[in-house]
């Protein structure tokens, strides 16, 4: 398993940004004052601006059309010549509101997904907490080779898996509810299970002797002591959770199959693959499916970034 | 040593973990012929004490989620799949044995050899741009200027959408007609701008493009492997007089390179999980049915369209071979170009 070591290693190292203990933290702060090379010519950092600036213009140039196009009444064309790229015309902002309200009823949808976002957060936290914490800080036969599954289990997509998981649950009966995408979470993620233990075996060990002097049993030393500390971990876990169960396509996709029920990305690409939705309601849609995602993510940005960088965000 | 061994003992009387050891096999574990191997790595086994059979039974009760999931998750379906792939079955009647005759069709199967196609396309144009233009985009975000932060947010901001979301934008933008991408390539004067989506040559490096918008995603996990970077390095780099250039190639680069194979080994993974923006995509106006028919796009319509849930297995199961070669042959030259900086902390 000489594989799996290396990987552990890998992302041990990337994973200094959530650690808690002081001299980690003390330490990549030293590097990071000064392994930042400072340009010091004006011209360079001039370059450099503009390159910047050039970049975040690729960025923001997109997401301004589509606010323009979201904007937009009905007759208006969407594209015009020259394009335009942010609104200066058209200030419908009652599209928003007719797309959740009107016929395409997105606040339906949004509920349904909201359902769904809080039962995976929900499972993910209960059971990946527990799982991590066995394995950050108890003693048991056969932890090594378990954990080498969590690794191995990490590196498998889930959706080779797809089929005779959709036949379990088709004959548990549960083929067109949210079981199917909520219960599998209350089984744990072998990406986050690896990212809390990461993280709890930092929390310095004396804690757990002194707890146990007190008298405390493996539950009360989890739930009392080192679970409240794990809480910046958990807060990346949860937010992951948010962002990758939100945008799903593939699990609701499988298993919805009435419209009341549909999740958000479910009804945009039904929205987008059916003919004569027009454009400004299409954008509002889309924009309006964005926003969760954006407005959590300046809420946890520093802990996020530092969270990316230990699993990848598309990992 | 003795002292070490001394204060194992005493933990091992108390059943407790030793404070230092962190609950991993210690350093002292017994060379070759040292006696049987335990999982923890040292003398042979001896029973349990209360507190440590206590601390064991705890333990697997916090295990219990996770091996309740694998079991029900992976272990039962990677039988359950592979069992599969050797009938033939669409859920209302009995499966039926084909043995290899799933596998056997593929051979002949134009769907099948296209979705390769499309996949290995897209792999080789994609994870080659993503990680040259990603590994840059973090040098240049790693620069010490005002208000980098604000940078920085808004291009990690793209990769926490969805690829619903953001093929439904893209789609818009590369209107063939008109589109804003083509009126602009049009107003700098090119007469003849690619179509984009509706031709099969270009829907390929269209995805790809559209990834791009992404990428700050990848360039965070640079950026954090570049912070890691001690100064140390650096110093002794420009005592020995090393210019920018060389001391991007023989510190940066190298120090950089565990980064790079886990960034290499997610997205060739990723790769094969292409699904979103392929249904989207596929589905609307624009592109045909074929150009962008994703190895995982091919699977799920082999499975919930056609009902075949025998071939869709067996999909999946070269879909997982496939991936494991992959992470193996990576592997296998990871030592050559890897780079692992002496830790002594993990001794």
């Amino acid at each position: 398993m000489k594989s799996a070591d290396e990987i552990t290693t890998a992302d041990t190292r990337q994973e200094a940004g959530v650690t808690p203990a002081a001299p980690a933290r003390l330490r990549s702060k030293r590097t990071r004052l000064t392994a930042k090379w400072r340009p010091r010519s004006v011209i360079f950092r001039t370059a450099m601006y503009i390159l910047l600036l050039i970049i975040s213009g690729f960025i923001l140039l997109p997401a301004g059309w589509m606010l323009t196009a979201a904007l937009k009444p009905d007759l208006a064309p969407v594209f015009t010549i020259p394009t335009q790229w942010f609104p200066a015309h058209y200030w419908q902002w009652q599209n928003f509101g007719r797309v959740l309200f009107g016929s395409l009823s997105f606040l339906r949808y949004t509920v349904n997904t909201i359902i769904i976002v809080v039962g995976n957060i929900l499972g993910i936290l209960i059971s990946c907490s527990l799982v991590a914490f066995a394995f950050a800080r108890l003693r048991f036969r056969g932890s090594k080779t378990l954990f080498y599954l969590v690794v191995v289990t990490m590196l498998i997509p889930w959706q080779a898996l797809m089929v005779p998981q959709f036949i379990m649950f088709f004959k548990l009966g549960w083929y067109g509810t949210y079981l199917p995408l909520i219960v599998p979470s209350f089984g744990g993620n072998a990406f986050f299970i690896f990212l809390i233990r990461q993280y709890m075996r930092t929390i310095p060990r004396e804690l757990d002797d002194a707890a146990r002097v007190d008298g405390l049993n493996a539950w009360q030393i989890f739930w009392r002591i080192i679970l409240p500390l794990s809480t910046p971990v958990l807060t990346v876990c949860a937010v992951f959770t948010f962002i990758w169960s939100w945008n799903d396509l593939l699990g609701p996709i499988i298993y919805l199959d009435n419209q009341q029920t549909f999740t958000l990305s479910v009804a945009l690409a039904n929205l987008v693959t059916r003919a004569g939705t027009p454009w400004n309601l299409l954008m509002a849609a889309n924009l309006l499916s964005m926003i969760p995602c954006i407005l959590v993510f300046f809420f946890v940005q520093k802990k996020l970034i530092g969270g990316i960088a230990s699993v990848g965000l598309k990992g | 040593m003795r002292l070490v061994l001394q204060r194992r003992m005493t933990a091992r009387f108390r059943g407790w973990p030793a404070p230092d050891r962190g609950g991993r096999p210690g350093p002292a574990s017994p060379g070759p012929g040292a006696g049987k191997r335990t999982v923890f790595g040292r003398a042979p086994r001896l029973p349990l004490s209360r507190t440590r059979r206590r601390e064991q039974r705890a333990a697997y009760l916090f295990l219990s989620p996770w091996l309740l999931g694998l079991l029900a998750f992976w272990i039962v379906p990677i039988v359950a799949s592979l069992l599969l792939s050797f009938t033939d079955w669409t859920l209302i009647f009995k499966p039926h044995w084909v043995g290899l005759g799933n596998y056997r069709a593929m051979a002949s199967d134009h769907d099948f050899w296209n979705s390769i196609r499309v996949t290995v396309k897209y792999i080789l144009l994609s994870v080659p741009l993503y990680m040259v233009v990603g590994l840059l985009l973090s040098l240049l975000l790693n620069l010490k200027l005002r208000g980098m932060n604000v940078f920085r947010t808004f291009l990690f901001i793209p990769s926490v959408l969805s690829g619903v979301a953001v093929a439904i934008l893209w789609v818009s933008l590369l209107n063939p007609d008109v589109g804003p991408v083509n009126q602009a390539l049009r107003a700098i004067g090119i007469a003849h701008p690619p179509r984009w989506l509706a031709d099969p040559a270009w829907a390929v490096p269209s995805v790809v493009l559209m990834g791009l918008w992404g990428v700050g995603g990848g360039a965070i996990i640079y950026l954090a492997g570049l912070q890691n970077i001690g100064a140390q390095l650096y110093e002794a780099a420009s005592l020995d007089g090393a210019g920018p250039w060389q001391r991007f190639r023989f510190v940066t680069f190298p120090m950089l390179t565990p980064t790079l194979l886990f960034v290499l080994l997610t997205s060739l993974i990723g790769a094969f999980q292409v699904f979103d923006t392929a249904y989207v995509l596929a589905g609307s106006q624009g592109a045909d049915g074929t150009s962008l028919n994703f190895y995982l796009l091919n699977m799920w319509t082999e499975a919930f369209t056609n009902q075949r849930f025998g071939y869709a297995s067996a999909l999946a199961w070269v879909m997982i071979i496939l991936a494991a070669v992959v992470i193996l042959a990576i592997f296998r030259t990871a030592s050559r170009w890897v780079y692992y900086e002496y830790d002594p902390e993990k001794e």
